[in-house]
Parts: C-alpha cells; structure tokens; sequence
C-alpha cells in the first residue's frame, strides 16, 4: 500500500506541531523519520493513527483520501503502530493481548483463544519470530514484547507499520535481531515509518530518510550520507558527533565498592555482590539495558536506597550509614534519572530549584533566615555560566525545555567542590546541542581530577564518555572493560551489546569475533571509509 | 481537565504520545516530562486570587438565588407565576435583597444603629469572630503546603483550648505573665495534638487523614472527661470549667477609657491572629524550614534526593499546623468564652480548611478569607432575627465556595474565562517560535 501524507498541519495553541508535512512511503519501503525530541515526529504519527485530527492536509492511501476517527479506523485502513511505551497487559498471554480489541469469538460470544493462538503461531513462524502464544508478557524480555507488539499489529493486516523509537529499550543484539524482522516484513510487502533519533540505526536500515526539524520537513537524504551530513542536517548547523576528550590521567582509586549488595522488600535481589573503583580523574560508564540494577546502584550511592551488605567508600571512609545530606555535603554530586521525580521540583522558580541543596547554607541563609537576594544572584551568575535561556530566574523551571532544565541540575550539582559525580542516563530526551553541552561539562570535571560514574543506557554514550566500562546485568555486574584498548582499538559495540545480555567478557569476544552485528559493521565500515 | 487540555487528555488515555508543547523543546516550551500532572491540592491552591472572587461572588449568588424560593412571599408570588410573572421576580428580588444587606448591617456596617460605635460594632464582631477562624486557617495551610491534608485542626483546638483554660483558672501568675503562659499553653496542646499524626506518618507511614479525623473524635471525649473531673467541673454540669484569671484572658483591644462605652467584644487575640499571619508568610517564603515544607509538598522524590529529611519535615509541619491551632483555641478560650466549655471548638476545626482553600494556602489570602468567613457568621446572626432566612443559608454558601474553589474549571467557563496554564504555555511558546524565527 502507498501511503502519502499531504501538507499535514497540527496547530496547538500558537505552538504549530506539524507546519504542511508531505511524506510519501512507497509499498515495501523502511521509510525513516528522523528528528530530534520534539521535532513533531511523534504528532504526525498520531495524526496518521488517527489519534489527533489534522488541522490542514490529507491522508492518502493508494491515491484515495482517507480520513480517521480514531485509531480503529486507522487500523482497518491497515496500518498498524508499535508505540515506544508497549500498551501491553502483563498478565495477559501472548495470545491474549493479541486478541486484545479484536477477540475472535464463537457462539454466544465465547472467547476462541485457540483462533488467537494460532494466527500467533503463523505470524510468528512465517517471520521467524519466536513467540510462544502461552507466555506471559511480564514474563517475557522487552525485546520479545516488542515482537508481541508487532504481531499484534501484522495480525490485523497492518500493511504500513509505524514503528516509534523502537530500538530505545533494546540490547544492540535485540536490535539486530529488529533489523532482521523489519527487511522480513519489507520483502512481504509491508511499508515500515521508522520513527528514530538515533544516525547510526538509520543509516543501517531506511531505504529513504525524512528528516524533520521544528514542524518542518527540512530535507530528504539517502542512507548513504554520513553521520554528519543527517546531524547537520536533524539540528540545523553543523555538530560534533564525538565527544572531544584527551586521555584520561587516572590518579588513585578515591571511590571503591566493595560486595555491595540491594534487596528489595519483595526478596528480589536489585544489586547483586557488586564490587569497583573509580579512580581521580576518570569516568567509569556503568551500561546495561534499563532495569538491570543501575539506578539502584546509583541511588545506594547517594543514601535514597538502602544497602543490605557491602560498603561504599569515598575517600577512604565508608560513607554506607550516612545520610543523604552528608553524602551530598562531603562532596558527591548527583544528577538523578528522572529529572522530573528527583531533579527538580516543577512548581518551584529556577533561582529555587538551584538552591535545593544548599539553601540553608551560607550566604543563602543565616540561621533558619533565607536570602533571596543571594539566591537571585546565585542563579543569574549559574544560568549564565550554564547557558541556560531562560526569560527570568523567578519563573517556575517547568517552563524551561529538558534540555535547559537538564543544566539547571548540573549547575547545581557542580556547584559544590566535588569528590564523586554520579550522573544517571544525563542526556535522556535531551536535544543534541545539550548533550554537546552536558558531555563537556562532564569531561571537564573528569579532568579538575574527580572521579565520575555514568550511567546509561545508550550505548553511543558510554563509548563516547567512557574511559572505563562496567557492564551490569540482572544485578551483576558481567565485566569491567577499557574504553580503549592497550593496542589502542576502542572496546567493540558487539563485546557490550553480548555482555549486556549476559554473557562473560571472554566469551562475548569469542562470539562477537564470529558473528557481526548490522550496527557493529557499520562501525567498522565508517572506520575504513 | 478542562476542554482547551483535550489533547494531553487524550494522549494520557491512548498513548505515549507527544504532547503539543513538546515541538517547543529546545528553547522554551515545557517537555513531556517536565510537564507533571498537578496533584489536586496543587492545581487548587495554585490558582489565582481572582478564582477565589469569583468563588465568593458565586457562591453568594446562588445563595441569593436559594433565600429568593424559600423566601415565602416570593412562592405565593409563583402561584400565579404564568399571569404575572413580574410579581415572583420582584419578591423573590426583594428577599434577596433584604437577606443581604440584613447580613451587611449584621457584619460590616449598621447604619441604624444609635451611636457611632453601634454602627462600626458589627465590624468588630466579624473581626472577633475571625480570629479562631484564620489562627486554624494558618494552620491548615501550613500542612496544604507541605501536601498535608490536616482534617485534625477540631481535635487540635479543643486540646489547646484544655490546656490554655488549665492554665488560665488554675494558676495565680503575673498579669501579662500569666496571659503568655495560657496563649503558651494552648499553641502546645494543639502542637502536641498536630504532632502526633505527624510522628505516625513520618514514622509508619499512617496517612493523616485518617489520624486527624480520628484524633478528632478522641479530642470530643476527652474534653467531655475533662470536664467532669473535679477541678474542671466547679457547677457539677460537666459543661463549663471555672472562668479564667482575668490576668490570662485577652484585654480588649479597644480600651472604655480611649472610647466609652463602645461595647466591642474584639480583643488582642486579633492582633495574636496578625502577628501569626506576619509570622507563617516569613516561615513559608524567608526562612529554611517553609523551603523544605514547599519543596516537600511538591515533589517530595526530589526533596528527598536534595538531601531533605521528609519525615523530618512532615513532623515539623504538623507540630506548626497543631500550635496554630492551639493558638485558635485562646481566641475562644481567653477570648470570648473566659472559661472551658464542652463546645469551646463549635466548628472553627472544619471551617478553617475552607478558610485555607479560600485563601488559596497563602497567608495573608487566608487572612482575609478569615476575615470574610467572620463577617458570614456575623451577619448571619442580624439576618435570621430581621428576615425570614434562616442562618443555615450561611452554611450553605460556605459550602457553595468550597465547590466553586475545587472546580476552577466550572468557575471559568460561568465567567468565560480563559485556563491561566494554557495562557502561560502559549506564551512560552510563543517566545520559542520567534527565537526560532529570529
């Protein structure tokens, strides 16, 4: 099916989402959509599944117009969305949350979940899909829910599938495994919208790349230009991919854990044994899928999680017993995951949100007496040092992008002369001139000579800050590696994509030596270009 | 959620979508995730002073609209409705009229009154009436602020009230001496009421709701037990405690010596009701503690990783909101009353929240939102005894405000006015696209 879009306009407010997009996906086409965090990729895509009415413009499908209600339409009109958050019951079977919406029902209405098991068993076995139609979905790894998903989808004759960031919560090899099922679904006919920030994927996998910039279609490219051309092209100047960043000159290890253990009340063990050091002056990247004990890791650090064995020491002191506050006074900065929940507090002004910390301090207080004077003079001289737009330091920070709220938090974690830095996911949602800003400023505080934990989950990121990497899986944590190694060849994508699903360090190097991932060619193919 | 949010509505319901501010991501407009859903506490006291208004304005004109049917003339009048239709209207008018400026004469103003100070007098009753009234209201928002839901302020008055009427008839001190050391006394017994909900959550985590309306009930029985102790029960009623030392009640704030026989009830409780109000504004927005409560209340996750001690300030917020409380307690206790009674707390507990949700939690809005509830209690009195209207209209606009306060949105739309968050968000918006176009 042809899929055209024509002069799409979505309007909220004075605020224009989607400024006449047109986009054309030809049958079998892997058609990317690349755009930074609120470019207007994702409200198009709602507009297509008929989730938000267009403002302007017109759908077509085959050169008929069409019009959604809502997404059932949309679906019967044969397309079909994986959403970047699966909307996927955990309880259910496979069979059943495929069914879900469309149950396929005998007499009297009785459920025939062996219909639903069975249209499972085909699609699964025609596309190599490896679902079993019983499984439970809480019981099932992301990547396989993804597949669900898509399933779910391809069993309702979807014939243009919009996939949204689906490569965001999966290993490199879950990636790969992606890759091969979407030329699977193209070689059947099946036109794919690919919905990515992400260069190097793209360039993997599209036939043709839309690119999307401030509502607007700002160029088409070909999966042949280079990384470059798409970044200037995504952000609108010319950017750096890598992160500039001399040779570390790791001091003495002022940072260890040693045995360090979580257990959640539920008896489910977070973080398992887990034992390293941070050295002065280095950045150690702590990468794993989501949900393998990192953030826990990081919060046992700072004294929001309680530790159940092992200790932590700072300087030579085991900071294990110690309250967050005394964490955070003898020197530990911390840029939590989730901005929103830990890093700010919405309703209160930008001046406030910099104080969080040290508001009781001097100058900002004498006694239980504030200083809001000292307080506006601290954020106008942070907010400038920061580069962060802001209209006035008293509006609240929730009018601030996540980019420039982003800032805000490294400010004031930076603010205090630092002994540890421990920053999680940094650069999550943020546009690419942030994470330009947000990697420098750590650098530059790896190189004043304190040590530094990263957390993340983009592996893009570890390979570029990272002088040190620990791999963490299911708790453990599976290997420390080089960043570089002693040959001076950088640590393989597809070694940490393999130790990211488990596997030991050795054994990785083995099989990655064998098998090549589509991403990890691409790597070596960038290199001899 | 109102219609102009539909779109986020939406999304919320069906899918991780984008919301439409997100396009404004790089320079000004706020993200999906820094766009948290507002609790309900936060989007009612978040709203404006106007919304407040025009709650009251509303809620006054339905009650109209209610003393207009009950009003007896004005439903003979609506018996031949369809032939004169004129007759309903002008009575149904007319009781509303007098209904009100009865309640006026009754509260701000008598202008029939004999002497000068018989006119200001009903004036100076709202004001005594108020001072329990924004003392409790102080309090409850004190806990508002930290997210608190203190339903507690009832029982936290009447225990304050024991132990300020304690020390008022059962201790010979000083003159000015033994007057601080029954206000003392009931900001503790209110402290130590308020404290213990807040201990109970901080420490178990026992939601404080709950507690406070338990508290409550545990607070009535006390003071009925108390008052049939020995000490407490001079006249052998179990209703009424001995009178308190002149020395430990409120002088008049208007003194027979600077203006004779004025008859004004209103004492320097008034001014205790003022300096507290000075005294909660500089806690909340000057000093480090009414940080935290703020910084608290709104997003307890980031307080807590800021290094903040919830359960710390959850106590703390309690004992605060309790003494206020307490401090309502000596408006009745070394006020008016001058002894203990088994109703010394009448509603003031209950109607205090209603105060802080009128005042919007902010001190001086609950100042005048006291001020105001005073002057409906005042006026109520003259209204019932002129007119034909019984007092309970009183309640019912009082509960009218409450509704119009919880529902901004119903409020809006009667006055057709635009969602302040939306106009904000436009503006942020704006700005980006024209630092985009620039």
């Amino acid at each position: 099916m042809k899929l055209e879009l024509q002069g799409i306009t979505k309007v909220f407010g004075s605020l224009v989402a989607n400024d006449h997009i047109d986009l054309v996906v030809e049958p079998g086409e892997i058609h990317a959509l690349l755009g930074e965090n609120g470019a207007g990729k994702s409200t198009l895509m709602n507009v297509l599944y008929g989730l938000y009415d267009p403002d302007d413009g017109q759908i077509l499908l085959d050169g008929a117009p069409a019009t959604f209600r809502g997404p059932g339409d949309a679906v019967s009109a044969g397309i079909g969305m994986v959403h970047q958050h699966f909307m996927l019951v955990p309880v259910f079977t496979v069979a059943e949350s495929v069914a879900l919406g469309y149950e396929p029902t005998g007499a009297g209405g009785v459920l025939r979940l062996e219909e639903a098991r069975r249209r499972v068993r085909e699609i699964s076995d025609r596309f190599g899909f490896q679902v079993d139609p019983d499984a439970r979905i809480e019981d099932l790894p992301v990547g396989v829910q993804q597949r669900v998903e898509i399933i779910k989808a391809l069993s309702r004759d979807a014939q243009v599938l919009i996939l949204d960031e689906p490569t965001a919560v999966l290993t490199p090899q879950e990636t790969d495994e992606l890759i091969r099922i979407m030329r699977e679904l193209k070689e059947s006919g099946t036109s794919i919208v690919f919905i990515t920030h992400k260069l190097r994927e793209v360039r993997a996998i599209a036939d043709r790349i839309t690119v999307i910039r401030r509502g607007r279609v700002v160029g088409e490219a070909s999966p042949t230009s280079t990384e470059t051309e798409l970044a200037s092209l995504m952000v609108g100047r010319s950017v750096s991919l890598t992160v500039d960043k001399e040779p570390a000159q790791p001091g003495e290890a002022t940072f260890e854990v040693e045995g360090l253990s979580v257990v959640a009340p539920t008896g489910t063990v977070l973080v398992d044994d887990i034992s390293f050091d941070v050295r002065a002056g280095e950045i150690l990247c702590v990468a794993g899928v989501q949900g393998n004990g990192q953030t826990e890791l990081a919060e046992v650090i700072l004294g929001i999680e309680q530790a159940d064995s092992g200790s932590v020491r700072l300087d030579g002191k085991d900071i294990l017993g110690t309250g967050v506050k005394e964490r955070l006074r003898s020197g530990i900065g911390f840029v939590p995951e989730d901005r929103s929940t830990d890093g700010v507090v919405s309703s209160f002004s930008i001046a406030e949100n910099l104080v969080l910390d040290l508001y009781d301090t001097p100058p900002f207080a004498r006694g239980v007496s504030m200083s809001p004077a000292k307080v506006t003079a601290n954020a106008e001289q942070r907010t400038e040092e920061f580069d962060v737009r802001h209209t006035s330091v008293h509006d609240p920070i929730s009018t601030l992008s996540g980019g420039n709220a982003q800032k805000v938090v490294l400010a004031r974690e930076m603010s205090r002369p630092l002994r540890l830095l421990v920053a999680s996911q940094p650069t999550r949602g943020l546009d690419v001139g942030s994470i330009e800003f947000v990697h420098g400023r750590v650098v530059a505080e790896r190189d004043r000579g304190t040590p530094v934990i990263i957390v993340s989950t983009e592996l893009d990121e570890v390979l570029g800050l990272a002088d040190r990497i620990a791999v963490m899986y299911r708790g453990r944590i599976v290997g420390i590696v080089d960043a570089v190694g002693e040959d001076g060849t950088p640590v393989s994508r597809d070694v940490l994509g393999l130790m990211m699903a488990g596997v030991p360090l050795e054994d990785a190097q083995q099989q990655a030596a064998q098998h090549r991932s589509v991403l990890g060619a691409a790597d070596l193919g960038e290199e001899q270009a | 959620m109102n219609e102009q949010n539909r779109p986020d509505a939406g999304e919320e319901q069906s899918v991780a979508a984008t919301p439409p501010a997100e396009a404004g991501s790089e320079t000004g407009g706020p993200t999906v995730r820094e766009q948290e859903r507002p609790g309900v506490l936060q989007q009612i006291l978040g709203g404006s002073a106007l919304m407040s208004v025009l709650a009251v304005v509303l809620a006054l004109f339905i009650g109209g609209l209610l003393i207009a049917f009950a009003d007896e003339d004005t439903r003979e009048a609506a018996t031949y409705f369809f032939a004169r239709p004129f007759d309903t209207i002008s009575a149904g008018l007319s009781a509303m009229a007098e209904a009100y400026v009865a309640m006026f004469r009754g509260s701000v103003f008598d202008w029939q009154a004999a002497t000068f100070a018989g006119m200001v007098n009903p004036l100076t009753e709202s004001m005594v009436f108020a001072v329990p009234l924004i003392l409790a209201g102080l309090g409850i928002a004190v806990g508002f602020r930290a997210g608190l839901f203190n339903i507690g302020a009832q029982g936290q008055i009447i225990v304050g009230a024991i132990g300020a009427a304690w020390l008022g008839f059962a201790f010979d001190l000083p003159p000015v001496i033994h007057l601080l050391a029954a206000i003392l006394g009931g900001a503790i017994g209110g402290a130590v009421w308020g404290g213990i909900p807040g201990v109970l959550k901080a420490r178990f985590g026992a939601n404080e709701v709950i507690v406070t309306i338990m508290l409550n009930y545990i607070a009535v029985y006390l003071i009925s037990y108390i008052l049939k102790q020995p000490g407490f029960n001079p006249g052998r009623t179990g209703q009424r405690s001995p009178a308190v030392s002149p020395d430990a009640t409120y002088p008049l704030l208007v003194p027979q010596w600077l203006w004779p026989d004025n008859g004004f009830r209103l004492h320097w409780g008034f001014v205790v009701a003022i300096l507290a109000t000075v005294f909660v504004w500089w806690l909340m927005e000057r000093s480090t503690v009414g940080f935290q409560i703020r910084a608290v209340g709104a997003n307890p996750a980031a307080a807590r990783t800021a290094g903040m001690s919830v359960g710390r300030i959850t106590i703390i917020t309690m004992v605060v909101a309790g003494a206020l409380a307490g401090l309502a307690a000596t408006g009745q206790v070394l006020g008016t009353e001058r002894s203990l009674t088994a109703g010394v707390a009448a509603s003031f507990g209950f109607d205090a929240i209603t105060v802080a949700l009128l005042g919007r939690s902010r001190p001086w809005g609950t100042f005048f939102a006291g001020i105001l509830f005073g002057a409906l209690k005042a006026g109520g009195f003259l209204m019932q005894s002129l007119t034909s209207t019984p007092i309970d209209i009183v309640l019912v606009v009082q509960s009218l405000i409450v509704l119009f306060i919880a529902a901004p949105p119903l409020v809006r739309s009667v006055f057709r006015l635009p969602d302040p968050d939306r106009r904000r968000r436009r503006k942020a918006d704006t700005r980006t696209t024209q630092e985009a176009t620039a």
